[in-house]
C-alpha cells in the first residue's frame, strides 16, 4: 500500500472552497440533509458508530462528546478549532484552502445533532487569509440556503499556541487572555459565554459530511479499526517531499517517509522522526514499522497529535532541536500555572546548558524529575506535553545527551 | 486612516469582539495606541487593566508603536533545521536592527514568530502576516527592496 487516500481532499483544487455551489455539485451538503431527517439520538449515535475521534490531538470519539451535551439547554454552540499552533502542522489550512464548504457543513451537522443555531470557526492570528476565505466561504452557503437556520461565526485568534486548548479558545472567542480554565466543568456542560459547547478540530468536523452520506459502516471500515477513516498528514524537514498527504489511518509511519516522502533529501540516512507536532515523541528508526493511528502511535510511546511529521538526518543535532523546542514551550506557556510556568522555564535552562556542553548526569536526572512532576500537576495540555520530547530523546537518543554532558 | 474611536464602534455589537477590534486597529496602525486601549476597554464595559491584559498576552497584538512593514522571522523545529538562525542573522545584519527593533526610518520592525503553519517552504518568514517561502540570505536584499 503506497497510495494515498483521498476523502476530505478528493476535489481538492477542482473546486472553489469559497463556493458553496460548486461543493455542491460534486455531493455535498447532502450529508447535512440526511442528518437534518434524523432525530438528533439517532444522529449522535450514527457518528459514535462512526468511530470518527478528533483529529486534533486528543483522539476522543467525536459523537459521545457530543452526547454530554445537555439537551434541555436553551442555547448551544458549536465551536471550531482551528488554532493549529503545533509547529511543523498545516493540515487545517489545506482542509480550508481546497474543501472549506465540507468544515461548514460538518459544523451544521453538529448543530443539528445537539440542537445549536450558532457556530463560531476560531481561526488562528497567523492565517488571516483564510479567514477571508471562509468568511466568504460561510456568505456563499448562506445565500444558497445550504446551511438553513444555523449561522456561523468566524473569528480571529492573535498567535498564542495556547489557545489550541478548547477552554483557553473558548476564553479568547470571549475576548479574554487566553489562559485554560479548570475543568470540571468541560465545556460540554458549560463553554462558551456558559453556555453547553462542544469544540472540534476542523478536520474532524470536515469528516461528518462523508460519514453521513456515505454512512458510519463506510467510515469504520477505513483504516485502523479503533481509529478508523483517513488523516491529514504534513511532511516537513529532511524528506525529498515536504507536503501534504492524506492516507488511511493504518498507514505506516515507514511508507509516509520513503514512499509519499519519497526518503530523506540528498540520500542521507534517518535518524530521527517526530509525529504529532512540537510536543510529540522522537521516533527512532526501529519503530518506522508503526501504522500511524492513535493507539498504535501511543503503544510505542509516541502520539499521532495533529498529524505532523518532522523528519530529521543522521546529521541533525538532536539535543539542539530539543533544546529550540524547549524554547517554544517556554515562550507559548500562559503563565497560569506553576508547574508549567516554572516548568518550561526550567526545562529550557537546563537543555540550554546540557546542550551548550556545561551539562551533567545530575540535570538529566532533574529535568526527568521535572517532567513526571509537569505530567501531573500541569492544568493543561501544554504544560504536560512540554516535556515530552526531552523524554522521549534521552530514552532513545541518550548517546546524544552522553556526548554533550561533562 | 480611520478615526480609532469608529473602528472600535465597528466591533462593539460582536459579543467579546474586543480582540477583534484589537486587530482592526492594527490593520490600520501596526499597534494600539494608549487612547484607543482606553475607548476599547470603556466601549466593552472592562477595566484598562483588563483591556491592558488580553493586549499584551497575544504576540500578534502590541501596545508598542512598530515599524510599517513587521518582518516576522519562524523559529519553530522545522524552520530550524532549515537554517533559521543564519537567515536571523542576515535580516538583522541587513536591516541593522536586532529582534524586537524598529529601524530608524520606521519602516521594518524584526520580530520571532512560532510556526505560521507554511512548513512545505521552510525557512518562511512573514511580512505584514503575509508569508514569504524558502527565503536565503542571498534572496532577501531583492525581497525587503520590495517592501518600501
Amino acid at each position: 500500500m503506497t497510495e494515498e487516500k483521498r476523502v476530505l481532499l478528493e476535489y481538492a483544487d477542482k473546486i472553489n472552497p469559497e463556493k458553496a455551489e460548486e461543493y455542491i455539485k460534486v455531493g455535498g451538503y447532502a450529508g447535512l440533509e440526511k442528518a437534518r431527517k434524523m432525530e438528533s439520538n439517532d444522529l449522535i449515535q450514527e457518528v459514535k458508530s462512526s468511530g470518527l475521534r478528533g483529529r486534533g490531538g486528543a483522539g476522543f470519539n467525536a459523537g459521545m462528546k457530543w452526547s454530554f451535551v445537555p439537551k434541555f439547554a436553551e442555547i448551544k454552540y458549536v465551536v471550531c478549532n482551528l488554532d493549529e499552533g503545533e509547529p511543523g502542522t498545516y493540515k487545517d489550512r489545506i482542509i480550508c484552502e481546497k474543501n472549506a464548504q465540507a468544515l461548514l457543513e460538518g459544523m451544521a451537522i453538529c448543530g443539528t445533532a445537539i440542537g445549536s443555531k450558532q457556530g463560531y470557526i476560531y481561526c488562528r492570528g497567523e492565517y488571516p487569509f483564510i479567514v477571508k476565505l471562509l468568511r466568504n466561504a460561510v456568505e456563499s452557503a448562506q445565500a444558497c440556503g445550504a446551511l438553513g437556520d444555523f449561522n456561523i461565526e468566524v473569528r480571529m485568534g492573535a498567535g498564542a499556541y495556547v489557545c489550541g486548548e478548547e477552554t483557553a479558545l473558548i476564553e479568547s472567542i470571549e475576548g479574554h487572555r487566553g489562559e485554560p480554565r479548570f475543568k470540571p466543568p468541560f465545556p460540554g456542560v458549560e463553554g462558551l459565554w456558559g453556555a453547553p459547547t462542544v469544540v472540534n478540530n476542523v478536520e474532524t468536523f470536515a469528516c461528518l459530511p462523508y460519514i453521513l452520506s456515505n454512512g458510519a459502516e463506510w467510515f469504520a471500515g477505513i483504516g485502523a479499526a479503533k481509529y478508523p477513516g483517513t488523516k491529514v498528514l504534513t511532511l516537513t524537514g529532511d524528506t525529498n517531499n515536504p507536503t501534504y498527504f492524506e492516507v488511511p489511518t493504518d498507514y505506516i509511519l515507514r511508507d509516509v517517509i520513503y514512499k509519499l516522502g519519497g526518503g530523506i533529501k540528498g540520500g542521507k540516512r534517518l535518524k530521527a522522526v517526530q509525529v504529532g507536532g512540537t510536543s510529540g515523541a522522537f521516533i527512532p528508526e526501529q519503530n518506522l514499522d508503526t501504522p500511524i493511528d492513535f493507539d498504535s502511535m501511543g503503544a510505542i510511546g509516541a502520539a499521532l497529535g495533529s498529524g505532523a511529521v518532522l523528519v530529521m538526518d543522521e546529521t541533525r543535532d538532536i539535543v539542539d532541536i530539543v533544546t529550540r523546542i524547549s524554547k517554544f514551550f517556554e515562550h507559548e506557556s500562559c503563565g497560569k500555572c506553576n508547574p508549567c510556568r516554572e516548568g518550561t522555564f526550567r526545562c529550557r535552562e537546563i537543555m540550554e546548558k546540557i546542550n551548550s556542553g556545561k551539562g551533567s548526569q545530575k540535570d538529566i536526572d532533574n529535568i526527568l524529575l521535572l517532567a513526571r512532576v509537569m505530567h501531573k500537576a500541569a492544568l493543561c495540555g501544554l504544560g504536560q506535553a512540554a516535556p515530552i520530547p526531552i523524554e522521549s530523546t534521552i530514552k532513545h537518543f541518550a548517546n546524544e545527551y552522553g556526548r554533550k554532558i561533562m | 486612516m480611520a478615526n480609532y474611536k469608529d473602528i472600535i464602534a465597528g466591533c462593539r455589537d460582536k459579543k467579546g469582539g474586543i480582540i477583534e477590534a484589537f486587530h482592526a486597529l492594527q490593520s490600520e496602525g501596526n499597534y494600539i495606541s494608549r487612547e484607543a486601549l482606553v475607548e476599547a476597554a470603556r466601549v466593552f464595559g472592562i477595566s484598562e487593566a483588563q483591556a491592558y491584559g488580553v493586549a499584551t498576552f497575544y504576540s500578534y497584538l502590541s501596545v508598542e508603536k512598530r515599524g510599517k512593514y513587521i518582518i516576522r522571522m519562524c523559529e519553530s523545529a522545522p524552520c530550524h533545521v532549515a537554517g533559521a538562525d543564519e537567515l536571523l542573522k542576515a535580516i538583522e545584519n541587513q536591516l541593522g536592527i536586532k529582534v524586537g527593533e524598529t529601524t530608524p526610518d520606521g519602516r521594518y520592525t524584526l520580530e520571532l514568530t512560532e510556526c505560521v503553519g507554511q512548513c512545505q517552504a521552510t525557512p518562511v518568514i512573514t511580512i505584514n502576516s503575509e508569508p514569504v517561502f524558502n527565503v536565503t540570505a542571498q534572496t532577501l536584499p531583492q525581497l525587503l527592496a520590495a517592501y518600501k
